[in-house]
């Protein structure tokens, strides 16, 4: 009886030891998103006994640093969180395995995801896909909106009237901003995808290979932006030093209303010391027109998963893109889900904070970046030389476009 | 080997000595050999391969890296921005060099001068040195601050209007170059007094019974006499400001470099198009000419600076 036994138990040891296949899966280091994310792995071990998964995270500033410098090398993940807008390189790279159509039919995932995720389609193929997304709206202060007898904007028009009985001081020396601009915070993504937008143009070409803001939309757009600055005097950049100016100095109740991305809502929750809300990005009163900016992070599959690590990937993605993780990730991260279903809900929908940022998803758009980097820097000068050096708003759309567009070639060359 | 040295041939020596002297020898070269192989690893094979990266379109994110001859030089001459980087260069060296030796000898003379708390003032002039250059450069960001800063509470009281310091883009380099002065001025200073130690007091005594007044004895004794610490200040001075860093990144974290690139170094720019954009044989191809710069100005400064004095 007990040989037996120890028989039985030698062998299910050996075959427990030899079965598991393990897969590393990568993302950025950010505690509440580390630990959501261990609790789902051992959710998902304890769903799949054949399967470990190893978490391994970086720090943000060095991520995309250390995925990219392990492309060369082989090594890497198996599953890797990525920056949508990183993608084209990695697709181009082949570092990322396109979505087998068997277990992710493109139908279904159009119709299962919120429409801005399409951007991540390359060549009629997906090559990830995410658990959560991202959108643009505007935090105030309602303490200072309560003492200035103000009522949240609903139009542009409002949001500067609004901005102008918050601000205190002039430039350079505010003590109060309206509106903490900031070019290189999220407002350069507010122009381009928003106010381009709702002035009634289009910021790229349908197939992304052309600036087309050069435009007498783009024009307003940029006039309209840099006026809250030079001439309606709602802010300056930079009002706080340090990375996160505007989100900081908000955080401090010494902004009236930031734009900023549903990403911010747990870093404000637990920093500010005043009651806040959040309220949709404002629109014209003439045409009404709404548009969001949408971003999120993907989950992909790497080149390195190979035979039974990629069926365990593909396992592994389908848990991490479910509707169940999806809801997960809502209440412990704060990220609104990438489900149309979900977003549609209409708790989530009315929710005070979350309400904002879900209701703009339908027309929320994300642009496709080649390099982020680079063209990010391009709408940071173009905006700067407006701001700085007294600049002409249709020179300085002018001179974004022609500097995005040598780096849109030099990539679709 | 060199037991095979034919000993028959040399004339005889003390034995002992001999043998002493090459025991020795071989030690030296044995301890020397350590730096040796560690610089050859460390610094030179990364930079011959440097070298060997700036003719391919070397992109970390694509599988192809095809060999392109001189292009990425040739990409070098129509970039504004690295002209920008390389004209920035040239100006915090040109600001910085002169203005770091300059305070750091008059500091240094009057530190020289007297008796009590020198310790002290040396300590206080050497902490900034000490201090690491991220957390100084974000104590700056707040002293320099167009809002918040101290310096422009100040600039107001004596009536003159605030400052944008590092937000304007006419203003930002020359704070920078301040702080890497403020920053680089204890241990200048600490240079200048081992020099002036180093000066032997007979010449002063001989020239103060000649009737050599203070200014004199300043411009024919002290300053020649300096001469080699001056030299060596200059050259590594300017080197160091040829690959400034780390200060620019932090003064502006969101938009390094700027505003609208007017702090702009080569290093930076270097790093950005490597590690930001991937481009890794043009960031070589910037990297090489960065090199050959840095060489040439130190052989220069070198040829025309190093002097012999005969009093």
């Amino acid at each position: 009886m007990k040989k037996l036994l120890t028989l039985a138990l030698g062998l299910s040891l050996a075959s427990a030891s030899a079965a598991p296949v393990t897969l590393t899966y990568w993302q950025y280091d950010f505690a509440s998103k580390v630990s959501t994310m261990n609790e789902l792995i051992k959710k998902f071990e304890a769903a799949n006994p054949d399967i470990k998964i190893k978490q391994e995270t970086f720090p943000y500033d060095a991520y995309n640093q250390k995925v990219a410098s392990s492309v060369p090398a082989g090594q890497g993940p198996d599953v890797v969180n990525l920056f949508y807008g990183w993608l084209p390189q990695y697709v181009d790279s082949g570092y990322l395995l396109p979505l087998p159509a068997k277990d992710f039919p493109i139908k279904k995932i159009e119709s299962d995801f919120v429409p801005m995720i399409q951007t991540s389609k390359m060549d009629g193929k997906y090559y990830a896909l995410p658990t959560s997304v991202r959108t643009l709206a505007v935090f105030y202060n309602k303490d200072l909106f309560k003492a200035a007898r103000l009522t949240p904007p609903r139009t542009w028009e409002d949001f500067i009237a609004a901005g102008e009985k918050i601000v205190k001081g002039a430039p350079p020396r505010f003590t109060t901003l309206g509106f903490g601009i900031q070019p290189d915070g999220q407002d350069y993504h507010m122009v381009r995808e928003v106010l381009v937008r709702q002035f009634g143009g289009t910021p790229y070409s349908k197939d992304s290979k052309t600036a087309t803001y050069d435009s007498e939309a783009g024009r307003k757009a940029m006039a309209f932006y840099t006026d809250l600055a030079t001439k309606y005097k709602l802010g300056v950049p930079n009002f706080f030093p340090g990375n996160n100016s505007y989100r900081d100095a908000f955080i401090a109740g010494k902004v009236g209303m930031i734009i900023d991305g549903s990403f911010a809502v747990n870093t404000i929750k637990n920093g500010a010391k005043f009651e806040w809300g959040v309220i949709p990005l404002p629109v014209m009163k003439d045409n009404g027109i709404r548009s969001n900016f949408g971003s999120y992070w993907v989950n992909g599959i790497t080149k390195n998963a190979k035979g039974e690590k990629l069926d365990a990937a593909v396992k592994f993605l389908k848990f991490l893109t479910s509707e169940t993780t999806q809801r997960t990730w809502l209440d412990s991260v704060g990220e609104i889900p990438a489900s149309r279903k979900l977003s549609g809900d209409a708790s989530l929908r009315k929710d005070p904070v979350f309400g904002a940022f879900v209701g703009s998803l339908p027309f929320a758009h994300s642009t496709l970046f080649v390099d982020e980097a680079g063209q990010r820097k391009a709408w940071v000068d173009a905006i700067n030389t407006v701001l700085l050096q007294g600049n002409t708003p249709a020179n300085a759309i002018k001179k974004a476009a022609t500097d995005e567009q040598k780096i849109l070639n030099s990539y679709y060359k | 080997m060199t037991s095979t040295a034919p000993t028959s041939t040399t004339p005889p020596r003390p034995r002992r000595g001999g043998s002493m002297r090459r025991h020795q020898t071989r030690t030296a070269y044995t301890f020397l050999l350590v730096p040796l192989i560690f610089f050859l690893i460390v610094r030179f094979l990364p930079t011959l391969s440097a070298l060997r990266l700036s003719v391919f379109d070397w992109n970390i994110l694509k599988e192809q890296q095809p060999f392109v001859g001189i292009e990425n030089y040739e990409r070098l001459f129509a970039d504004e921005k690295f002209g920008q980087a390389l004209r920035n260069t040239a100006l915090y060296a040109v600001i910085g060099v002169p203005a770091q030796i300059a305070l750091g000898l008059v500091v240094a003379l009057m530190l020289n001068r007297i008796q009590a708390l020198r310790g002290l003032f040396r300590a206080l002039y050497f902490a900034p040195y000490v201090t690491p250059i991220v957390a100084a450069a974000w104590v700056w960001q707040w002293l320099f601050s167009p809002q918040f800063g101290p310096i422009n509470t100040f600039l107001i009281w004596l009536n003159i209007p605030p400052q944008n310091f590092l937000t304007s883009p006419t203003q930002s380099l020359a704070t920078t170059a301040a702080l890497v002065v403020w920053q680089n001025l204890g241990f200048q200073i600490v240079l200048f007094l081992a020099g002036l130690a180093a000066i032997p007091r007979s010449y002063y005594e001989a020239a103060e019974i000649d009737g050599a007044n203070g200014t004199q004895t300043f411009w024919k004794i002290t300053l020649p006499l300096l001469n080699p610490t001056i030299v060596f200040s200059v050259v590594t001075g300017t080197i160091s400001y040829l690959q400034l860093f780390t200060q620019v990144v932090n003064l502006n974290f969101t938009d390094q470099g700027g505003p609208l690139g007017s702090t702009m170094t080569v290093a930076l720019y270097i790093y950005q198009i490597a590690f930001g954009r991937y481009q890794m044989g043009y960031a070589s191809a910037i990297t090489v000419v960065l090199f050959l710069i840095i060489l040439a100005i130190t052989l220069i400064q070198l040829r025309f600076l190093t002097r012999k004095y005969d009093l």
